[in-house]
């Protein structure tokens, strides 16, 4: 299968926690202004996957990547993680807005929180911009001043999502980004995934097939930190290559 | 089957009245000498406070009136001067262990030492703090009976900082690294913020520890009849005057030794309640 422009692109890559292997040997293009869906059963190594990509997994004590990774040509593993983790932006599992800002700081957290000073209308528009991409501008306009742990989970979760766009990343990760939400915020989030991938590259780890058939483009399925099955989420679903990805397709295990 | 047995019913139903009675009196055993202060310093002390009290200097030994306006500002000083030293240098020692040091070795040992000072007894913190600084300066000052008091402040704000900023979700960490914000940058504007209302908590419990210890200040802040805000100087302080003038053979200073009583007591009472209104706050924002 041949992706034109990838955005990843990673080769023989390995993760480790200590001695364990939880990443095995993966070798893959991921390509651009696409939703990416990674899915596979719990503890198949999703979650590392994807904190290789932003350099997150380096951060646990005893953990380590060998392999190479290339954010379109550039070898992330040779960059300083901070600027890849300007380009990288995540979302995780539980919201996760900082308790101590408002909803308009929580948005300029990525600025805020290096020190860099903005002029009030540049602020300003970020925030707006920021929040309108997210989909949450209309519910908090009136009180962006107002703590951001006040809000509901979804909005909490499209808060994040917001502080994470308004750096401007090529990519966004996003973890089980709707597992802790209601159906109905969960929709809102979908529908959002699927607007955004206008500007910004999606990888989302998801353990719910039909949210990956509805919002996604290519299928990532992880099987014991193996990448068993890479390609269109149509084919992966109709016709997998691989009899492991058929069954837990068909729920044998998950 | 309540009914089979209504003696033994009865007998066990009296018994456990009997118990919980009981208990309700024990437990007010350590709520009464509490009171019984307060009485005591309220009936003893009482008819010393007056405006003149507070806005006074001492009177000459021997005779009657006078106010202790310089032990009060001297307390304030000192303890102030205190936190100054104490503070800073407890919170960069919390942040080394919750976030840099962890399970090491090395952050071990400073735990356990932290301890250990914490143990120490105060006329042995008084002694060092002369030794180090009376001795040298050549006379005593308020300045070393503050490093006497920052001493005794810093091991509890060191183990209270640790543990607020240990309870700091790594969820908050992840999202500032997230976000390109370097480790060190993330501390101190995620985590540290994030515990700040617990890390006050502790600097008030450890203030309220040690606005009344006298041990340590006999020897270095001294005393001083007179007021001066100059820490080099010697100063007074409410412990002193409690001290000076309970020993003293003035009746009149033992009256006001009474009344100084109940300034010191009710401004550790008041720290407390305030320790402890941040800590609901806390607990509510959970
Ligand atoms: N911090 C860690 N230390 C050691 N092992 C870990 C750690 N985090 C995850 N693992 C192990 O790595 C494997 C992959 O975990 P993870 O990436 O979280 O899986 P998933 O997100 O697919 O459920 C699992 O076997 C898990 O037990
Ligand atoms: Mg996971």
């Amino acid at each position: 299968m041949k992706i034109k422009n990838p955005i990843f692109t990673t080769e023989d890559l390995c993760a480790y926690y200590g001695d364990f292997m939880a990443i095995k040997h993966v070798t893959v293009k991921i390509p651009e202004k696409q939703v990416t869906a990674v899915m596979g059963p719990s503890g198949c190594g999703k979650t590392t996957f994807i904190r290789c990509l932003n350099r997150l997994h380096e951060l646990t004590p005893g953990a380590r990547i060998t392999g190479k990774i290339f954010l379109r040509d550039q070898d992330i593993l040779q960059m300083d993680p901070i600027i890849v983790r300007r380009k990288v932006g995540m979302v995780f599992q539980r919201p996760n807005p900082f308790p101590t800002m408002t909803i308009y700081e929580n948005v300029l957290a990525g600025y805020k929180l290096l020190g860099i000073r903005l002029p009030k209308k540049e602020a300003d528009r970020i925030v707006e911009e920021a929040l309108k991409k997210a989909a949450l501008w209309d519910e908090v306009k009136d009180v962006l001043h107002r703590r951001g742990t006040f809000l509901s989970g979804g909005q909490q979760q499209r808060l994040c999502i917001a502080r994470a766009l308004a750096v401007k990343p090529e990519v966004l990760l996003m973890d089980e980004p709707t597992s802790a939400l209601d159906p109905k915020a969960t929709l809102q989030i979908e529908n959002l995934i699927v607007e955004l991938k206008q500007t910004v590259t999606i990888i989302i780890v998801t353990h719910n097939m039909p949210q990956a058939g509805r919002i996604s483009d290519y299928t990532a399925f992880f099987y014991l930190g193996e990448l068993i099955e890479f390609g269109p989420t149509a084919e992966v679903f109709t016709n997998p290559k691989d009899p492991r990805t058929e069954e837990y397709l068909t729920g044998k295990f998950s | 089957m309540n009914h089979a047995y209504p003696a033994r019913e009865r007998w066990r139903r009296f018994k456990n009245r009997f118990i919980l009675a009981a208990i309700t009196v024990l437990a007010l055993i350590p709520a009464l000498p509490l009171f019984l202060i307060l009485f005591q310093l309220f009936h003893k002390g009482i008819s010393s406070l007056s405006l003149d009290f507070f806005i006074h200097l001492p009177a000459p030994p021997g005779e009657s009136g006078g106010g202790i306006a310089n032990a009060i500002v001297g307390t304030f000083i000192i303890v102030g001067l205190a936190t100054l030293i104490g503070v800073p240098i407890s919170i960069l020692a919390g942040i080394y262990l919750s976030e840099y040091g962890k399970d090491t070795k090395f952050a071990e040992a400073v735990r356990v030492c932290a301890d250990v000072l914490q143990g120490v007894p105060s006329i042995v913190i008084g002694i060092v703090a002369y030794a180090w600084v009376v001795r040298p300066m050549g006379h005593f000052s308020a300045l070393s009976g503050s490093v006497a008091l920052a001493l005794m402040m810093i091991p509890v704000v060191v183990r209270t900082t640790e543990e607020v900023l240990r309870l700091v979700p790594d969820i908050l960490r992840e999202a500032s690294l997230a976000l390109g914000v370097p480790y060190w940058r993330t501390v101190l504007k995620v985590v540290l913020p994030t515990g700040m209302v617990g890390v006050t908590t502790g600097i008030l419990i450890a203030v309220a520890r040690i606005a009344g210890e006298t041990a340590p200040l006999l020897f270095t802040a001294f005393g001083n009849q007179f007021m001066t805000l100059n820490p080099l100087e010697p100063m007074n302080a409410l412990p002193l005057v409690i001290f000076n003038y309970a020993t003293s053979p003035y009746e009149d200073w033992w009256q006001q030794a009474w009344g100084a009583s109940i300034v010191l007591v009710l401004m550790v009472l008041g720290l407390n309640i305030l320790s402890r209104l941040l800590a609901r706050r806390i607990a509510g924002e959970r």
